[in-house]
């Protein structure tokens, strides 16, 4: 046992070190995403954190963030969806056609759309798992399909508008619950002329939950002695974290409030988090996209797990289409075109790898904003979309070329 | 007649591993010659030293060939000399043609632009040759394995071949097409083709060489004179096997219980190719706390028979019954496998056993996640608590199981396959080659912990190509051949000879 505990102690004194190079990537994203924040904040004079553009942006990445949880689970499984775009402008169509076309009510419809949507990811799904036909053939099939669909299903025209109720899936804000003198009393003693007291509370409880969360993880890792962040690390990363949270909900509170689609986008990356990295079924994804054939003998049902990814998939890019309607108040057959691509560009940038089996569901929702943060960046700044195109395909190479390396220094 | 080719006391070392040590080989011009010896006895090695596989300067002693020292850097460099070998698993590309693939890499061509009048003259002529009436432009997926072997030595006369190497040429082959190889052979002879064969058949090695040497843990052990001196089968295998069996198998208290596990006829035939069958009859029982070893040469069927065993992972058309605890189990699917009590720990442990980027923790809990959720939530703490608990019990060596299992040595890694194993608590293992590829000390740690899963009362099925491990280890041996068993012996009536005359008569 003396050479267990010789390794043990050389370990410790590389730790930092090794540390550092063992989670290059995940530091790097997020000082990525600072770096470009703070960049455009002084470009812009501050327009970007203007609460009324920090809304505007979450808004606007909405479907893509919505999109990005599928799409990673999708790429972490060892395949690709590029379909997706279409799917959304489908199900943008089919709502509309529903409502305006049928007047159905807005409930009705949302069944409908997500029905549609599972079954449109089923229909893929079932050729890539239970016949090997590759993913990146099924799915661009799949992609000038739906896009056909949605041409035919809009007989080519914009249809619009929808009623409020429907609207408010993706412009509504939650009512703020407490009572209104308390906002003001708040807001004056800050200095705003009003403050939400609902999602700065919300901004608030979120921080507390995250330093609680990464606190319990950390007493964890000690436990076992394993692998720990050196403490300025820890504390700067949960610190800016949180900081960022409580930052970002102050904004929206001192504008409307906290937006639906924000609830809605919070809510589905807690809860994907948590299926990837607490489930037994999230657990063995990553074993199938990391080793088919190991996970396979090892009892995975591979092939029916690659079937409910593409499922999963379906379903939020039909989420995603109503959203996008919603938010746009028409549906048009040109909804959601190359935006697979944006989505994509996303999961890879938040560190997934193309052979599966590495991705985390933060990194690809950090990464859509990421993208989203420098759309909206160079669009106050004038800059063109000639090169506003070159500059995001450049950084998404960057970064999967800043991974590659990464991965070969580590071996 | 003058040697053609003489290898002197070649010496060749991988990081701990001697795998030849000063192995001597001579070929005189125009000969056959049969080189014979156990899986890992250091063949293959010795054909990659001669063919530049392993280029001058990275091994010891001397290749003299057609009267001058050679020191080849590669390949290309011992074919352009006329040194060609046919290796077992044949490389053909399967969806171009027979011309194609004769002349892939040799093209013939005149700036760049293929001459297919050419090329097909020169196949049809080449087929001619070793007795194939296929034309030209068949696609090489069209052709059944004897064929294919004829078209790789087809490929070998295209390059003007002086020494032809044809490592176990009839492995994957019918009688009849066997026969037709090895006449082909002799013919080849009588054109002044020198060759090499490797082969673990001794009545076609008695066939067709002029003289053969045996090889044994990486030195030569004899050289015989098939033609002046008479050979039998026995002294071969004698000179094959004759190692003293020293103690490197740890001590176990012998004690089976009741039957655990019973097969009955278990038939199973190949994936691709339906009428092809593998599996043949197989019959076998395996008793509590018992270790049961299956012997066979390479391409017998063990591993086919093993995994079609573990949730029909291998093979289709599967026929037969697998019992545990005396009543009929279901092994359909894998998952149902491991639910019955079985677990298989593969030959091949980076590309089917290991998640090879994910930590040690991870691999040990895959094949039992529930044993580590509550409902359907996995407990960190419990997988870290787990992985941890057969660290220490398997002497995993490791700064933490967070450690990616890519990072760790082969018998580390051996060692996670077996945790995940362990912690699916199975009543039955299948062990596949358990110690390949691993060091001589962690050899003797999976003995180990293979005599305290019998002393738990579990069921060990064995597959080794080793055959000492086998004689150390079992209580039982069942020989394989062909995909049937030809023979059960008892740890008394085993011994490397009885083994080998049982495959190679049968």
């Amino acid at each position: 046992m003396t050479t267990t505990s010789e390794q043990t102690a050389t370990d410790v004194d590389r730790s930092i070190g090794n540390y550092l190079l063992a989670h290059l990537r995940e530091y790097g994203l997020l000082l990525a995403l600072i770096a470009i924040m703070a960049f455009f904040q002084i470009a812009t004079n501050g327009t970007l954190l203007k609460p009324v553009n920090v809304t505007n942006l979450l808004l606007q990445n909405s479907y893509i963030v919505i999109m990005a949880l599928g799409m990673l689970i999708v790429i972490v499984a060892g395949h690709i969806d590029l379909s997706v775009g279409s799917v959304m402008g489908f199900v943008g169509a089919l709502a509309a056609v529903m409502i305006v076309e049928f007047d159905q009510s807005t409930g009705v419809t949302f069944v409908i759309c997500i029905a549609a949507g599972a079954l449109i990811g089923a229909a893929q799904g079932y050729w890539v798992a239970y016949w090997g036909i590759p993913s990146f053939i099924v799915t661009l099939a799949g992609m000038l399909v739906f896009r056909g669909a949605s041409l035919w299903l809009l007989e080519g025209q914009s249809l619009g508008p929808f009623p409020r109720e429907f609207q408010m899936i993706a412009n509504g804000f939650v009512p703020d619950i407490f009572p209104a003198g308390l906002g003001e009393t708040i807001a004056s003693l800050l200095g705003e002329r009003r403050v939400n007291m609902l999602a700065l509370l919300t901004g608030v409880v979120a921080a507390s939950l995250v330093l609680w969360l990464e606190l319990k993880k950390r007493a964890q890792n000690r436990a076992y002695g394993m692998d720990s962040e050196p403490p300025a690390f820890f504390w700067a990363r949960v610190g800016i974290i949180s900081f960022a949270l409580v930052f970002i909900l102050f904004k929206l509170s001192t504008f409307r409030g906290l937006p639906n689609v924000l609830l809605t986008m919070g809510v589905l990356t807690i809860l994907y988090a948590f299926f990837t990295e607490r489930t037994v079924t999230g657990r063995r994804i990553y074993a199938l996209g990391g080793n088919i054939k190991a996970a396979k003998l090892s009892g995975v049902k591979t092939a029916r797990l690659t079937f409910l990814a593409f499922v999963n998939m379906g379903v939020l890019a039909a989420i995603a289409g109503m959203v996008f309607a919603a938010r746009l108040n028409s549906a048009t057959p040109k909804a959601g075109f190359a935006l697979e691509l944006d989505v994509i560009a996303a999961v890879f940038i938040g560190g997934a790898s193309m052979s599966g089996g590495v991705g985390k569901i933060v990194g690809a929702v950090v990464g859509a904003f990421l993208m989203g943060v420098l759309n909206n960046g160079m669009s106050i700044l004038g800059i063109g979309i000639d090169y506003q195109q070159m500059i995001k395909g450049l950084v998404l190479l960057a970064a999967v070329i800043f991974d590659v390396y990464n991965k070969s220094k580590q071996a | 007649m003058p040697a053609l080719l003489e290898m002197r006391g070649i010496t060749k070392e991988f990081p701990g591993v001697k795998a030849l040590d000063q192995v001597d080989l001579s070929v005189d011009s125009g000969d056959i010659l049969a080189l014979v010896g156990e899986n890992g006895a250091g063949k293959s090695t010795l054909m990659k030293v001669l063919s530049g596989v392993y280029p001058a300067g990275t091994y010891d002693g001397e290749i003299h060939y057609d009267g001058a020292l050679a020191q080849f850097s590669g390949i290309s460099d011992s074919e352009a000399r006329g040194i060609i070998i046919i290796h077992q698993e044949l490389a053909l590309v399967p969806l171009l043609s027979i011309a194609e693939n004769i002349f892939l890499g040799n093209e013939r061509a005149t700036g760049g632009v293929i001459n297919w009048r050419e090329t097909e003259a020169r196949t049809a002529d080449l087929l001619d040759k070793v007795g194939l009436s296929e034309a030209p432009r068949t696609l090489i997926d069209k052709l059944g394995v004897g064929k294919q072997q004829l078209v790789e030595i087809a490929k070998a006369l295209s390059k003007e071949v002086r020494l032809l190497i044809l490592d176990e040429p009839t492995a994957a082959l019918s009688e009849s097409d066997s026969q037709a190889l090895l006449d082909l052979m002799l013919e080849l002879k009588a054109q002044g083709v020198t060759q090499i064969i490797i082969s673990h058949k001794l009545n076609e090695v008695r066939r067709v060489a002029d003289k053969i040497t045996v090889i044994r843990d990486g030195t030569t052990v004899s050289t015989m004179d098939a033609v002046t001196e008479e050979i039998t089968e026995d002294r071969i295998v004698r000179d094959m096997v004759g190692r003293d069996m020293a103690a490197r198998y740890p001590a176990r208290d012998r004690r089976a219980g009741s039957e655990i596990m019973r097969v009955r006829n278990w038939n199973v035939f190949h994936p691709v190719h339906a009428d092809r069958q593998v599996i043949r009859d197989v019959n076998l029982t395996v008793r509590a706390g018992e270790v049961v070893g299956i012997a066979g040469l390479m391409g017998a069927g063990r591993t086919e028979l093993a995994m079609s065993l573990f949730g029909r992972s291998w093979g289709q058309g599967i026929s037969g019954q697998v019992e545990l605890h005396g009543h009929v189990a279901n092994v359909s699917t894998v998952s149902s496998a491991i639910a019955a009590g079985l677990a298989y720990v593969t030959e091949d442990r980076k590309e089917l056993g290991l998640v090879l980027d994910e930590p040690i923790q991870r691999n040990i809990s895959l094949a039992n996640l529930e044993g580590i959720s509550r409902g359907q939530i996995l407990q960190d703490a419990e997988e870290t608590r787990v992985a941890e608990e057969y660290r220490a019990a398997l002497n995993i060596r490791t700064p933490g199981v967070f450690q990616r299992v890519v990072n760790l040595s082969g018998g580390n890694q051996q060692k996670v396959v077996l945790s995940k194993w362990l912690f699916a608590e199975p009543d039955v293992l299948i062990l596949d080659e358990p110690t390949r590829g691993i060091d001589v000390g962690a050899k003797f740690e999976i003995y180990g912990i293979i005599n305290d899963l019998s002393a738990q009362g579990k069921g060990v099925l064995m597959i080794s190509s080793e055959m000492p491990e086998l004689l150390g280890m079992c209580d039982r041996i069942y020989v394989m051949n062909e995909g049937a068993f030809v023979g059960e012996l008892t740890a008394e009536e085993a011994s490397q000879e009885a083994i080998m005359s049982l495959i190679v008569t049968d």
